[in-house]
């Protein structure tokens, strides 16, 4: 299992506001807009540079997305700020007509995501945002790993022409992923080769599938590692060759079972090469307030259990 | 100076077209339809600079977004009529392949139309960001919409009302449709809004009131006094009282024709009370 050394951990929300900036810098029809949650998505670099094209909507998000919808039409890129669950679930009539639907060039860009927003407990910890947002047709969505990742996709969807939703967190994650990378949307990182069985990982999973990686070679178990960082277009042609190679595959994601990466994955295989499949993922169930890792750990989304998926899975070869 | 009398030809051309397309499907919305042709006729003919040759962009055009877009009928109308298509594919309103889908949308291509609408309540946030980037652009035109009175019971609204007076969104003239009728019955019986002057007055609007929304020469002094209030720090709402159904009196002033379509006897009444003006298509 190869090695991936780091030096710091940062989160990936950082990552977002650093490749705001940046992006904003090379492309002046960049424009952002917050519904009171600037430092939380660490959108102050963008506002302090360019409070001209920073727009700070208050506390109502329907009026965010069909404002940002309405910014395009004059030629305006706009990046999107709020919570996951207000990105998602709370505006998803306005998404799905005014965004979608009209197909504008919409950059829906969400923070704390998942059971590591902790505390704040489920009202906040929305998992089911990937599902709602890869049903949308047109829709791309991602989902990035570690802080570099991250700034590096908020780069690439300001080129990108067409909405997309950017899918990022709050803890602090190991930076493991090249500074320099470019990020191709829709194509798939391999992490290691290996010929014993597939880890599909999306997120802040990716850090666990290698960890799980680690252990799995200790056990002799050599593992293929594969961080999807965009649920859709899902990369088919990286999956469905590593799996035609190892004949089983693990996902791993923060999210419901029901529409996330794993069932994403399940649809592709089912339809193309049925394959033995286990899902690391949460089963069905809101969360609740705590420290993160220890959620994580109830939730069965650890390295821990990513090993105990791969043991599964490989008895079902 | 506006011709009166040719805008109102066209009204009565655009009422034709309102009922015959919903009476062709016996499916549509030709209540509201028909209370707003004079404002789409004033602002499609007169008021708004536009370009038929249609660009999504709209750079150095007035806009117009239609929130309440079930009153598709009209808005098609009228685009047919201003040259963005040709009127024959008003035949293909609500079938199968078209353009001209039950509610208007970007999604089939059909020029003139920049937002999909139809789920109530979008129109004004959307209208407002077109409006601030135009503002980024130092483009000086003017941004107009349409809402209709019950569509106001969508909370999104005030969340929209809110943000443009604070930001004095001032190249935006939001017009209601006060009908008074919603699907369930009149505005008052089902959610009384209570005074729309004093709720969108107490937002931070320009108000202006015009009794008349079925009066051609009314509706064309208030949008001129309407545009004549932009640049000044607040966003502007005309209160454009109307009839439902105006122009065919069997339909005038009630919601039952919110959403159904004439039969052929209801049809040719209606065309034989709105002369044909243009040339049915």
């Amino acid at each position: 299992m190869k090695k991936y050394p780091y030096t710091e951990t940062k989160d990936t929300r950082s990552g977002f506001g650093a490749g705001l900036v940046e992006a904003a810098r090379k492309n002046p029809e960049i424009v952002g807009l917050c519904a009171d949650l600037t430092g939380s998505l660490k959108m102050n670099a963008f506002e302090d540079e360019f409070p001209e094209r920073f727009f700070q909507v208050g506390i109502s998000e329907a009026n965010m997305m069909s404002m940002a919808a309405g910014m395009t039409i004059g030629g305006k890129i706009p990046f999107t700020g709020t919570f996951a669950n207000f990105s998602t679930s709370r505006v998803y009539d306005q998404i799905r007509q005014s965004i979608a639907y009209s197909n504008k060039n919409v950059k829906i860009c969400a923070s704390h995501a998942g059971l590591t927003l902790g505390e704040d407990g489920a009202t906040h910890q929305v998992l089911e945002d990937l599902g709602m947002m890869k049903m949308l047709p047109g829709m791309v969505v991602i989902n990035p790993c570690d802080y570099n990742q991250t700034k590096a996709a908020t780069m690439a969807i300001a080129e990108y022409v067409g909405p997309v939703y950017l899918r990022f967190g709050r803890p602090k994650m190991p930076v493991f992923t090249p500074a320099d990378q470019v990020f191709k949307i829709g194509e798939a990182v391999m992490l290691n080769e290996g010929s014993d069985v597939t880890i599909l990982a999306t997120g802040h999973l990716v850090w666990e599938a290698i960890e799980a990686g680690h252990i799995l070679a200790e056990m002799g178990i050599d593992a293929e590692v594969i961080n999807i960082h965009t649920i859709k277009p899902l990369d088919a042609e990286a999956i469905l060759k590593s799996v035609k190679k190892t004949g089983c595959v693990v996902t791993a994601e923060e999210h419901q079972m029901n529409g996330g990466l794993g069932d994403s994955v399940a649809q592709l295989l089912a339809l193309n090469n049925p394959t033995p499949l286990e899902m690391v993922a949460v089963n069905d169930t809101f969360g609740e307030s705590g420290v993160p890792a220890l959620l994580m750990e109830k939730y069965g989304l650890t390295r821990t259990d990513i090993v105990k998926s791969v043991e599964a899975v490989l008895k079902r070869k | 100076m506006a011709n009166i009398t040719e805008l109102q030809q066209t009204v009565s051309q655009v009422r034709r077209d309102i009922v015959r397309m919903v009476h062709a499907n016996n499916s549509g919305h030709p209540g509201g339809s028909l209370g707003c042709s004079e404002y789409l006729v004033a602002l499609y003919f007169e008021t708004m600079k536009h370009d038929s040759n249609f660009k999504m962009d709209g750079k150095g055009e007035d806009l117009f977004f239609l929130s309440n877009g079930h009153i598709s009928p009209v808005f098609y109308s009228v685009l047919g009529r201003s040259g963005y298509f040709d009127v024959a594919e008003l035949a293909t309103f609500r079938k199968i392949n078209s353009r001209l889908q039950g509610h208007p949308t970007t999604h089939e291509g059909l020029p003139g139309v920049r937002m999909a609408s139809g789920s109530l309540g979008q129109g004004m946030s959307v209208a407002i960001g077109a409006a601030q980037t135009k503002k980024l652009n130092g483009d000086d035109r003017i941004v107009y919409s349409l809402h209709g009175d019950g569509e106001l019971q969508e909370g999104q609204n005030w969340e929209a009302a809110m943000y443009a007076s604070a930001n004095k969104v001032d190249n935006l003239i939001c017009a209601i449709d006060v009908n008074g009728q919603q699907i369930d019955g009149s505005t008052e019986e089902v959610l009384d809004m209570g005074s729309l002057e004093a709720k969108f007055t107490a937002f931070g609007f320009d108000v202006i009131t015009e009794k008349e929304g079925n009066n051609m020469e009314k509706v064309l002094d208030v949008l001129a006094e309407a545009k004549s209030r932009t640049g000044n720090g607040k966003p502007i709402c005309i209160l454009l009282h109307t009839e439902m159904g105006n122009g065919v009196d069997y339909m005038m002033g009630s919601h039952k024709w919110h959403g159904v379509a004439p039969n052929d006897e209801e049809l040719a009444n209606a065309l034989a009370q709105n002369e044909e003006t243009l040339g049915d298509y």
